[in-house]
């Protein structure tokens, strides 16, 4: 049976359209997809995200477990910094993408995919060898809530002892709200800035209230999608699998070849020079039939990629996927055709991100 | 249209049938289901139409479904102000949003579609 978050009972009677995703009985929309995506691009939008996975590396050696399963370096983390990274495998290929967060007190934290959570903490625990580190799953005993959205901040000012506005993007604080320990990250998964909230699952219906009374508007998966496709984000089983390396997907920037030692890096020293592997492109349809996952990309009739995400975006209100393609291919102006069930379609290469925020 | 006066297919097609010409429609039901209705691909006037068969398809933000006629005949008619507000559907699904007419034959009837009752209960047991 799927496993259920703290605000399940919450989504169910608001009329949350509940969906299994990840192992996980998920809201994918309460109104409307395209009116909750646009609340996040103009206003606030608040996602249950207790479904991602919560690991804590406790012990004198878990900045080196870290380094070992990690493409990013998490030694050079300042203090409250939070990292994307990826979890290869030892061809390079990708097991997950990641958040690491380090802090000057306390253990480092790592949140997973959901679908990925368990095959993470059996890999850690496959590379821990007898080093001293004690990996936690605090998955289910907590909540995990984002707030995403222009008026995000300003929304949760005086919510916790911190603020948002002191921290930087991409920077957390161990904080408190109604006196027990909380989770206070400037991070996101929707192109909009927000925070996220980690708290324990007993404060996840009140954080969850509150913040609906201050206004934000909750908001199921079907948006959360359709804001990081927008956003040109890639989303684990879709953009990113085992069989496919950062390179091509254009996390190359994640990946520190200079830091040691870490599997999957020599494979990956190998495959960054291979011009012959796909390569992630953006795709905008000149009509407004959307290309789904799987659809292929024609170049003359010949098939040269295949479409991994892909919708009629809210926003800019177009046909746009994400897709690899040969890199013959990924020239920005490329003409190319996609299969959108039987009819070819017209297609072209466009930069990513489809959508980047208004700087404020 | 009331929808008491409307047959009902499996796949959530509404029909209306007046003399020899059967009103097509997408149900409440099936509209909701979707939301955010995004683009819908239509025949063409007299394209031939066979019960069962997709003679379109509905997309949302989220999925694409296909149309199934439930008649048999030639289309006459199609609903053009869609192809500009595909949001009609979902505004009006029994009227201003109406898909499709279909020239039937003669001593063509709807009785091998459901009663608004029969359909009723349909959706109550799609939903639990």
């Amino acid at each position: 049976m799927a496993l259920r978050t703290p605000l399940y009972d919450w989504h169910v009677a608001q009329g949350g359209r509940m969906v299994e995703f990840g192992g996980w009985d998920m809201p994918v929309q309460y109104s409307s997809i395209v009116e909750e995506h646009q609340t996040v691009r103009t206003a606030a939008g608040l996602f249950d995200i207790s479904h991602m996975g919560r690991l804590s590396f406790a012990g004198a050696d878990a900045l080196a477990l870290l380094q070992q399963i990690y493409t990013n370096n998490a030694a050079a983390l300042k203090d409250g910094q939070v990292r994307y990274g990826l979890l290869c495998n030892e061809r390079g290929g990708v097991r997950d993408d990641v958040l690491v967060y380090r802090w000057q007190r306390g253990c480092p934290l790592m949140v997973v995919n959901a679908a990925n959570r368990e095959k993470i903490v059996a890999w850690l625990a496959k590379h821990r060898k007898d080093r001293d580190v004690e990996v936690s799953d605090h998955t289910t005993a907590t909540c995990m809530i984002a707030v995403q959205g222009p008026q995000s901040l300003a929304l949760c000012r005086g919510l916790t002892a911190a603020d948002a506005d002191q921290l930087p993007y991409y920077f957390a604080v161990q904080t408190t709200y109604q006196n027990a320990s909380c989770i206070l990250s400037r991070t996101g998964y929707t192109g909009e800035d927000g925070v996220e909230l980690m708290v324990a699952a007993e404060k996840g219906l009140p954080l969850w209230e509150e913040l609906v009374r201050r206004g934000a508007k909750p908001c199921g998966l079907g948006a959360r999608d359709t804001l990081r496709l927008e956003a040109a984000m890639p989303l684990y089983g879709h953009e990113l699998t085992e069989d496919i390396d950062p390179f091509q997907a254009g996390l190359g920037w994640a990946v520190k070849m200079d830091k040691g030692d870490f599997i999957g890096r020599e494979a990956l020293l190998r495959r960054r020079k291979d011009a012959s592997l796909p390569k992630r492109v953006g795709l905008e349809l000149a009509g407004r039939r959307a290309a789904r996952e799987g659809a292929a990309v024609l170049s003359e009739s010949r098939a040269i990629g295949r479409v991994t995400s892909g919708t009629v975006t809210p926003t800019l209100n177009k046909a746009v996927a994400m897709a690899y393609v040969d890199p013959a291919f990924t020239a920005v102006g490329t003409i190319c055709k996609v299969d959108v069930r039987g009819k070819p379609e017209e297609a072209r290469v466009v930069p990513l991100p489809f959508y980047r925020r208004p700087k404020g | 249209m009331d929808p008491k006066t409307l047959r009902y297919a499996k796949s959530h097609e509404w029909a209306y049938l007046e003399g020899n010409v059967c009103t097509i429609g997408l149900t409440k039901f099936a509209v909701d289901q979707l939301t955010d209705i995004i683009y819908i691909d239509m025949p063409d006037i007299d394209d031939p139409v066979s019960t069962g068969d997709s003679f379109g398809e509905i997309e949302s933000v989220k999925a694409v479904s296909d149309l199934y006629s439930p008649v048999t005949g030639d289309i006459v008619a199609i609903n053009e102000k869609l192809e500009t507000d595909p949001t009609l559907i979902s505004s009006d699904p029994y009227g201003k949003g109406w898909l499709i007419k279909v020239k039937v034959e003669k001593d063509t009837s709807l009785d091998h579609l459901m009663t608004l009752e029969q359909y009723e209960k349909q959706i109550a047991s799609e939903e639990h």
